[in-house]
């Protein structure tokens, strides 16, 4: 019985920084409507600076000053990111604002390994908590204790910072009606930055009160942010009680899911999470949102199939293309290769971002699911490699249509980091369960049928696929399932008025997407001889979407485009450098701030601009959208 | 002149709205703005107080240019506006409601407290405490103006303020908007009412696709019911 009782205080511990992260995560979000991807990294920064003040200053002060200065230090980086590059986009799509800030988060961990280099940091115990304390025969930290007492400490701060002040009252109004707030004669300006400090602060003091607990390391940011996006999408985005409740909650469930299930102790969070989502879509604190504003779309610029001489222009690309192995080396042909399982990767993102509105941030799941259907097809039954590669997408559309009957529950933001957080799941699945997927080992030996065997060959199965692929979802996209998805993008409530089951459209495209994804996924494995967990990272997904991006959301093949350009470059920029992420990072900021619109975007743009002169006003980052009255 | 719109132009993405606007407001006057639903009343006010991004045109308000000031500057500088659709905080209860308005006194314009907006308005007084989202449509209404009050303006753009009210609020909201400009407030007021807008107007305008059409006291408009049946009848 002691054992259980100590197992629940190290959850209420651990769910203390949690809920200090989440609840920044969740203020931020209220006021500015950005879902802060980069928040997770402020809570490493914070654990970083604090573990060096600390080791610096002296003494029980030196200790308790050193964190509290750390946080003060991170929260003052984040004014500066807010007033250089958030303030640009507060007016785009929040799907430009996930991506800059997962951007920021790519800078940052390289800059981390950088300043304080790639090992594990101890940091000191904190003056005053070095002990435990008996419970019968049990050790608790009495650093533990400390924390188990922080948690509601800071929610009542928080509470009477909200309730009690002019700032709160304020905060709150903008919460709700940020335009009626200006025009009551607040400048929202100093409003965003100084909510985006508070929530900054605590996400670095939750990373610095880390410090006596766990080693500082470069990943940590990537594992709090998807914890605190499960504990936001449980207790409701933009409450703080539900973050505090989701917080203990999750922690809980961390802490007695290892006694369950000691191998994937993640499971447990993702069927709490799942049965939340069912009952309360919005969470269990939070309110039904008001109709979002719509995920891509910066201007309205008609969708139409290709003409035919496009058509012969594409056919022509297509035939060079495939002339590649007459003149290219086997590298390059393996470059070739990848480019072309990457642009099936790209469309079928873009099928399910553009097409259908739905921005997923976690679509490497159904992509690595596919390349580890291939590896379960082939390793375990022995199946040959043909029939392999039309199974071994199925467990990508069985993943999707599990996940998907999910996602499609929620949209906007929710979505996002719904879908983030079930790509993480599939990761941890596939990751801790080792008996199985061979962990961080991976499967390996996954080689092609001697029909495909060679680097030629290989090209052309990937090319023709990539072909057939973008063909197929482009034919999907004008026909009436196409128009029956659009609509619903557009519109949910008219769509659903004249008669379009909208969550089924949704989930179908969903599904379509993923198995698709899996397609690529199943080629990969091949290309590369084995699977690996980072076949359904995290950046991979976020790969992805830049390859959509960059490509341009709103056309209807800029994901070909995409990512053709960005994995060229992504290949040259790893083999030119060690600090790819923040040359990344720094280069997807880049695009969202300065090419909202995409290569083949900003093409058709010039292109219109040359048949007409440019409509009054139309700039290149949107103004916000307004409704005629 | 305390209020000068002259050739404001607005558009909504590639959608023109409002063709070269121009009106004025003279010191203490009650001005109305009379056109049928959808006729660019409310883009006018939302233009001039900087709500639409895509305006061009000159707004002068008390002597100085405020065409290209950010929203917060152009109410800080005392022009107040109160949204047709209220946009009520509903979290928030009546006085933090209040507090949201508050701007410090403007030596200009008369200095509104709570005591005195909950004398103007006493259905508010007796539910200071009450969440915006569970009050009537008529509580909302005053709770909206008084909120604009809050921040001591020496003009007020009322957009329909009428709208949608039972006759017993609307005899009060005549009452508040006399009161308003006995205590000094210049007023627009935009309505699809003229009932209603004879009862408190000075002069009028009325707009009609994005133009204004005709500008006069109201009794003007009376000598004129080929206008008054062209542009404001059903």
């Amino acid at each position: 019985m002691a054992f259980y009782v100590v197992q629940f205080l190290t959850g209420l511990a651990s769910a203390a920084s949690l809920f200090l992260v989440a609840s920044g995560l969740s203020i931020i979000f209220g006021v500015t409507r950005i879902v802060n991807f980069a928040h997770g990294a402020f809570y490493m920064i914070g654990a970083y600076i604090a573990f060096t003040l600390t080791e610096r200053l002296s003494g029980a002060f030196g200790f308790w000053g050193g964190i509290v200065l750390a946080a003060f230090a991170v929260a003052l980086i984040g004014v500066i990111v807010e007033m250089v590059l958030l303030r640009r986009i507060y007016h785009a799509p929040e799907l430009f604002q996930l991506l800059a800030t997962f951007g920021l988060t790519l800078m940052v961990e390289d800059l981390v390994v950088l300043i304080w280099g790639p090992d594990d940091l101890v940091g000191r115990r904190a003056p005053g908590f070095r002990g435990a304390i008996d419970f019968f025969g049990q050790n608790i930290p009495s650093y533990d204790l400390f924390l188990i007492v922080l948690g509601p400490v800071v929610l009542g701060i928080l509470w009477l910072l909200f309730q009690r002040t002019r700032w709160g009252v304020l905060v709150r109004a903008a919460t709700q009606d940020r335009d009626m707030v200006a025009a009551l004669g607040v400048n929202q300006k100093w409003l965003f930055t100084s909510v985006f400090a508070v929530g900054v602060f605590l996400a670095a003091l939750g990373g610095a009160l880390q410090i006596p607990r766990d080693a500082v390391h470069h990943a940590m940011d990537l594992r709090i942010i998807v914890e605190v996006f499960v504990v936001v999408v449980i207790g409701g985005l933009g409450s703080i009680v539900g973050a505090f409740v989701a917080a203990v909650l999750v922690s809980e469930l961390n802490a007695f899911g290892i006694l369950i299930f000691p191998k994937i102790s993640i499971i447990l969070v993702f069927l709490v999470m799942a049965v939340v989502l069912i009952v309360r879509p919005w969470g269990l604190f939070g309110k039904p949102e008001a109709a979002a504003r719509k995920t891509p779309g910066l201007t309205v610029n008609p969708w139409r199939p290709l003409t035919s001489n496009e058509r012969l222009m594409a056919l022509a690309a297509l035939i060079v293309a495939a002339m590649l192995p007459l003149f290219a080396g086997n590298y390059l042909l393996t470059v070739g290769s990848e480019i072309a399982i990457f642009v099936i990767f790209a469309v079928s993102l873009h099928f399910l971002m553009s097409v259908g509105g739905l921005a997923s941030f976690g679509h490497a799941a159904y992509f690595g699911l596919g390349a580890y259907g291939i590896a379960f097809l082939a390793k375990m039954a022995g199946l040959p490699m043909i029939v392999c590669l039309l199974l071994g997408p199925l467990l990508g559309c069985m993943g999707a249509a599990v996940f998907g009957f999910f996602a499609v529950q929620l949209s906007g933001v929710y979505f996002a980091m719904l879908t983030l957080a079930f790509a993480q799941i599939v990761w941890s699945i596939a990751f801790q369960w080792v008996n199985v997927t061979g962990g961080d080992n991976g499967i390996l030996g996954l080689w092609p049928s001697s029909w495909a065997a060679s680097p030629s060959r290989f090209y052309w199965l990937s090319l023709g696929v990539a072909a057939l692929v973008t063909v197929a979802l482009r034919a999907m996209v004008f026909s009436p399932f196409g128009y029956a998805l659009r609509a619903t993008r557009d519109s949910g409530l008219r769509s659903e008025a004249i008669g379009i089951d909208a969550k089924r459209i949704q989930w179908t495209a969903f599904v379509i997407a993923g198995t698709t994804a899996g397609i690529g996924g199943a080629l990969f494995a091949y290309l590369k001889g084995s699977v690996f967990p980072d076949n359904l990272g995290i950046s991979l997904s976020v790969d992805a979407l830049v390859m959509v991006l960059l490509g341009g959301v709103e056309t209807v093949s800029g994901a070909v485009i995409g990512a053709i350009v960005y994995k060229a470059l992504n290949i040259w920029l790893v083999s030119q450098t060690d600090l790819s992420k923040l040359v990344l990072g720094g280069f997807i900021m880049l695009i969202v701030v300065v090419f909202p619109k995409g290569i083949v975007g900003t093409l058709e743009m010039l292109a219109q601009r040359r048949k007409k002169a440019s409509p009054p006003g139309s700039p290149l980052l949107a103004k916000p959208i307004e409704s005629a009255e | 002149m305390k209020l000068t719109v002259q050739d404001l132009n607005s558009h909504y993405g590639p959608a023109h709205i409002l063709f070269d606007i121009g009106f004025e407001v003279g010191e203490g006057e009650v001005v109305a703005l009379l056109g049928r639903n959808g006729a660019g009343k409310s883009t006018t006010f939302r233009s001039i107080v900087g709500l639409v991004a895509q305006r061009s045109g000159r707004i002068t308000f008390e002597g100085k240019d405020v065409s290209t000031k950010p929203t917060h500057e152009i109410v800080r500088e005392g022009l107040g506006y109160v949204p047709e659709e209220r946009r009520i905080f509903t979290d928030l209860t009546v006085e933090e409601n209040l507090e949201v308005g508050r701007q410090p006194k403007r030596p200009n314009a008369p200095h509104w407290t709570r005591e005195k907006l909950f004398a103007l308005f006493p259905n508010l007084g007796e539910m200071k405490n009450r969440p915006g989202g569970r009050m009537s449509g008529g509580e909302q209404q005053m709770l909206t103006i008084a909120r604009t009050l809050m921040g001591n303006p020496s003009l007020v753009l009322l957009d329909e303020p009428s709208e949608g009210l039972s006759p017993k609020i609307v005899e009060q909201m005549v009452d508040a908007i006399l009161t308003m400009k006995k205590e000094g407030v210049s007023i627009v007021v935009s309505e699809q009412n003229l009932h209603f807008a004879r009862l408190i107007s000075d002069r009028a305008y009325i707009i009609e696709r994005g133009r204004i059409c005709f500008g006069g006291t109201m009794a003007e408009l009376d000598a004129r019911p080929d206008i008054r049946d062209a542009h404001l009848s059903l």
